[in-house]
């Protein structure tokens, strides 16, 4: 038996923070960060006495994630306690949903190898978030800042329908450009926003039963998934293919070694002795809630999609990049209503910005400018104000201190020199300067144009439009 | 049903809770008495009968979603016993 | 007649005719509390002092309530003080917060004369569970004042506090007011909020009133009901004046009697004393019929398994990290969870831990937790059917008198039988009041239970005062502190 033999399946349990302004059960900021227990209260520092109230908003937006992924809104839900011990979990129970979750039956397509292919969702559940464990100075001991605490988080659980890391990637970019969309949860996968618990199991191709699995919890990034997943297949494989077991337990992938290590004693068994919360009251949806949630939700990717290639004629590869998130999206619209040049914003969020992005490590979601100074840059590029090379300069400054790049190029006094007595001082200036590009043009190396129109461009910092040098050389070259 | 010293030990650490060996037969025993006076329960009728978590019937209690900010960091933690760096400390977990 | 025997509203009218000024009545608690409480034992922590000063800076009686004493169960948050539960746990915790009933009696300026003794986490039937002390009945100090507001009701008792807050979990104001001859009111499950109020059983907790008479519980109600934003359960519903429903009129009430609480389990003169009761309000116009309320069994089981699966929820959070006992005994993680909680919990409370984690564990839940929940809703079915046809339903309060201390606190389900008649009121989220009726032969007061529908409090507050009125129990008897 090989490799090959066998078939991967997959199942992700996916948390990601809601964005917004206050925890689910108090009325603490969830920003991120700040100074140890100062989003704190005494609800979710779980002081005796306190009781939970629950946020509004965080219903809206659970509602909101499961009508964007095709899933059956109940019509009665509830809260229930999930007990255990923990000192990030200081109430000792999380209060989260076990039978009756606000959405259930849903999918999410995604094209593998261009074919569609539906992930089936079990469900999705409102829950509070823990807090943190830091550890002191002096590595003698932990500490618990409970600023996290509280802060919602809707866990998104699918069926076991993946088959292969890729398809993983390509499940979790979908949905993470999702709840993007319909700007439930900011995704800030370095923060925390959007974590994952990965359940990996084998079984030999046209076998019916799930091979036993096992889980890795809480990742939050997708290369360490990808990775992790095939790691972990791989190693399953291997134990089945020496005659061996696997134990269902729950492993830790360690990124550095690239393996996953064995995490918790196994007689350890979870009983977390779930039941309904008595502190809050049942939730009913009504059919004209669920209606009025549907009809606030934002234009979905797909139809943006479609949209960029038949109104912007852009490829489909532009439009596939610019899709994949909501921010690359937005500036893209933003941008192009401006400057009226689709295929150059596309380029530009492509290329150079792109490139920035990964030079520093930010998202899509970092970028600081506006989309009207992107389409403004556009613009002063499509007028000749200045050139492209000098256009990258001026967007590495608007990532640097954003501010509109008009501003930008009249500081620096990078502005383009079109007026065509100045180019012809240059012309001549570097024509007299460089007699053996003249010799070689004549002699029938038409390269050398291009030699002296750097030239020109290294004399003018960069500032001289170079159509018009091409031009004018190519004038003086001729007499 | 019998309660076992097996049973009480793994219900002690789940609510973490320690009990010596010379206690163990006496929470047994509790127990077991609860259990077996609760047992009237087995005798009445369920059928179709949905439960009561409690007794309001109110639904869709919510809050807003507007900070209000607790804003005293230290009469959280004045009752701690033992704290580091504005953090509640305990042995350090892996 | 001495400041502290009066009632709250015979205080107030006092006040109103300028006879007394509102240090006049401090004093007078305090003194008493010098005197009786080294007999009674009925204080956690007493805030004399406090008291004291704060009445000095209270000039102007700007609300009603202004400068009035009140004793508070040691299970309530008052902000800046220790908040105990009476347990070892708690010892040292100061309460970040106020309560909801808390700030409800600030606004109105009213005086905290201390927090009041109870069982551990309000668990018992006798505050023998306290970690600190024993209270004492006043009536007899050999006795138990009931639980678990036993320092609540003894402090009314013995005239140590005007009047007091207390719980009710499954009979913890009731029970012992009925012991300690005072009236204890235990409102609908949401009337009042329980913010603040540190659980034992969510879903059958409620504060409520210890009064020495009817009018002062109608008084206290109105200070501490209503609907609460940090309360999911508490009730939107319109606020009342309950002193309104104070008449003395009980013609054509419909008043049923369960025969069920008058069985086996009930002491003969506690029997005879709430059938002379009952014979009372048939001669004041009341209809008495009897009805059946076959539940009485069930109840208490369905009440043991609901409050204690809550209760080893709730009482998680005491880990010894962020408050509370922490052991001295530990070098990891692991032995803070446990070594705190094994030393800083009473074994009540170890026990109750012990069943509510059982019956929530895996293979269990259906059996126990779930079938109890189910078996609340009959219960609730039951009294919808009964207040179809009657307006009040009528019981003893407890089983027994006030008995000696220690002749029942090393048998735990002997002492649950003390909630026998208090329990399924807290499982239907009813409403219900107990006053004092009469005496046995050794002197010792005897209580009755009026149940009435959801929220409405008024009914069988007026049924009370009607029947007060009558026979002037506070006049006739008091406590005479037997040693």
């Amino acid at each position: 038996m090989s490799r090959e033999d066998y078939e991967i399946v997959i199942g992700l349990e996916v948390h990601s923070e809601l964005s917004t302004k206050t925890k689910i059960f108090c009325s603490c900021p969830t920003e991120f960060g700040g100074e140890p227990n100062t989003h704190c209260c005494p609800v979710c520092m779980a002081m005796p006495g306190t009781l939970p109230v629950l946020n509004e908003k965080v219903v809206e937006y659970a509602i909101k994630a499961g009508l964007a992924t095709n899933c059956k809104i109940a019509d009665i839900s509830k809260n229930d306690r999930k007990n255990y011990f923990y000192p990030d979990l200081p109430k000792a129970y999380q209060i989260s949903q076990y039978d009756m979750p606000l959405c259930e039956h849903g999918y999410i397509e995604i094209e593998v190898d261009g074919e569609k292919k539906k992930i089936g969702l079990t469900r999705i559940h409102i829950e509070e978030d823990a807090g943190k464990l830091n550890h002191d100075d002096y590595g003698r001991g932990s500490l618990v800042d409970l600023n996290r605490a509280g802060v919602p988080l809707i866990e998104i659980v699918s069926e076991p329908d993946l088959r292969s890391s890729e398809e993983v990637d390509l499940y979790l970019k979908k949905l993470k450009s999702i709840l993007e969309y319909i700007e439930v949860s900011d995704c800030k996968m370095q923060e925390g926003s959007l974590r994952a618990d990965v359940n990996v199991s084998v079984r030999k191709k046209g076998q019916k039963e799930f091979g036993i699995r096992t889980e890795m919890k809480n990742m939050n990034s997708f290369r360490s998934i990808v990775r992790a997943i095939d790691y972990e297949a791989e190693r399953q494989i291997e134990v089945l293919e020496n005659g061996g077991k696997i134990d269902q337990e729950t492993l830790r992938w360690d990124d550095v070694s690239g393996k996953t290590f064995s995490m918790r004693d196994k007689e350890d068994a979870q009983d977390y002795r779930y039941f309904p919360d008595p502190d809050l009251v049942t939730i009913r949806i009504s059919e004209e809630m669920k209606e009025n949630i549907r009809k606030s939700l934002p234009e979905m990717p797909e139809s943006r999609k479609k949209r960029y290639i038949e109104e912007f004629k852009l490829p489909e590869y532009d439009s596939n990049i610019l899709i994949s998130s909501k921010y690359f999206s937005d500036l893209f619209e933003g941008a192009t209503k401006v400057c009226n040049n689709p295929k150059a914003v596309s380029n530009w969020i492509m290329t150079d910005i792109t490139k920035e992005l990964n030079e520093k490590e930010l998202e899509p979601s970092d970028i600081p400018f506006t989309s009207e100074q992107l389409g403004n840059l556009v613009v002063l590029i499509d007028k000749g104000t200045i050139s492209s090379s000098i256009a990258k300069k001026v967007l590495q400054e608007m990532f640097e201190n954003p501010r509109e790049p008009q501003k930008i190029i009249e500081e620096k006094g990078w502005v383009q020199i079109s007026d065509e007595g100045a180019i012809k001082e240059v012309v001549l200036k570097v024509l007299e300067a460089n007699p053996q590009s003249v010799a070689d043009f004549k002699a029938g190396k038409d390269k050398a144009v291009g030699f002296l129109v750097g030239q020109a461009m290294k004399e003018t910092r960069g500032k001289a439009n170079p159509q018009m040098l091409n031009k004018m050389f190519l004038e003086e070259l001729k007499k | 049903m019998v309660v076992s010293k097996e049973e009480i030990l793994h219900i002690a650490k789940l609510a973490d809770l320690n009990i010596k060996d010379d206690e163990i037969d006496e929470y047994a025993k509790n127990l077991q008495d609860i259990l077996n006076f609760v047992d009237v329960l087995n005798s009445v009728d369920t059928q179709n009968i949905k439960e009561s978590i409690g007794t309001v019937n109110n639904s869709n209690v919510f809050r807003k979603d507007e900070i209000k900010e607790f804003g005293d960091r230290d009469i959280l933690l004045q009752n701690a016993p033992e704290q580091e760096d504005n953090m509640f400390k305990i042995p350090k977990v892996i | 007649m001495e400041l502290y025997e009066l009632t709250v509203h015979e205080l107030l009218e006092k006040l109103d005719n300028n006879e007394i000024c509102l240090e006049d009545i401090t004093k007078s608690y305090v003194d008493r509390i010098n005197d009786k409480e080294k007999d009674v034992q009925a204080f956690v922590s007493i805030s004399d002092k406090e008291a004291l000063e704060k009445v000095k800076t209270i000039k102007e009686r700007k609300t009603k309530f202004a400068g009035i004493p009140i004793g508070i169960k040691d299970n309530m948050c008052i902000k800046g003080t220790k908040t105990t539960c009476s347990s070892k746990m708690l010892e040292n915790f100061v309460a970040p917060y106020n309560a909801t009933v808390i700030d409800k009696l600030d606004k109105e300026n009213m005086i905290y004369l201390g927090k009041l003794n109870m069982d551990e986490f309000a668990m018992g039937a006798s505050t023998e569970y306290s970690a600190f002390k024993k209270t004492k009945n006043p009536w007899n100090l050999n006795t138990v004042p009931g639980g678990s507001s036993g320092g609540s009701a003894a402090a009314v008792a013995a005239s140590m506090v005007p009047w007091a807050l207390g719980s009710d979990t499954g009979g913890s104001i009731r029970q012992p007011s009925s012991l300690c001859g005072v009236v204890g009111l235990k409102p609908t499950y949401g009337l009042v909020s329980r913010y603040g109020l540190v659980a034992f059983a969510s879903s059958l907790d409620q504060i409520g009133p210890i009064t020495k008479d009817v009018t002062d519980s109608a008084m206290l109600l109105n200070l501490i009901a209503g609907h609460d934003e940090k309360d999911s359960t508490s009730v939107d519903n319109q606020i009342k004046d309950y002193t309104k429903a104070l008449k003395e009129d009980v013609k054509g009430l419909r008043i049923g009697v369960p025969k069920e609480y008058f069985g086996d389990g009930i002491n003969e003169e506690v029997k005879t004393t709430v059938k002379e009761a009952i014979k009372k309000y048939e001669e004041m116009g009341a209809i008495i019929e009897e009805c059946s309320l076959d539940i009485a069994d069930e109840s208490l089981a369905v009440y043991y398994i609901i409050a204690c699966a809550e209760a080893s929820s709730n009482l998680g959070r005491f880990d010894g990290i962020r408050y509370g006992y922490r052991t001295k005994n530990f070098t990891s993680l692991k032995d803070i969870y446990r070594n705190s909680r094994s030393e800083g919990f009473g074994a009540e409370v170890k026990r109750r831990i012990i069943l509510g984690t059982y019956v929530l564990s895996s293979g269990y839940y259906d059996a126990y937790y779930k079938k109890a929940l189910k078996v609340r809703t009959i219960i609730r079915q039951e009294f919808e059917k009964l207040f179809k046809k009657y307006d009040v339903l009528l019981t003893p309060t407890s089983p027994t008198v006030a008995y000696e201390i220690g002749s029942k606190s090393n048998n735990p389900l002997e002492m649950y039988l003390a909630d026998l008649c208090t329990v399924t009121v807290n499982i239907a989220g009813l409403p219900g009041i107990s006053i004092p009726c009469g005496v046995d032969k050794a002197g010792m007061p005897i209580g009755m239970q009026l149940i009435g529908k959801h929220f409405d409090e008024e009914t069988i507050l007026r049924a009370a005062f009607t029947y007060e009125q009558a026979i002037k129990f506070r006049e006739n008897q008091k406590p005479e502190f037997k040693m």
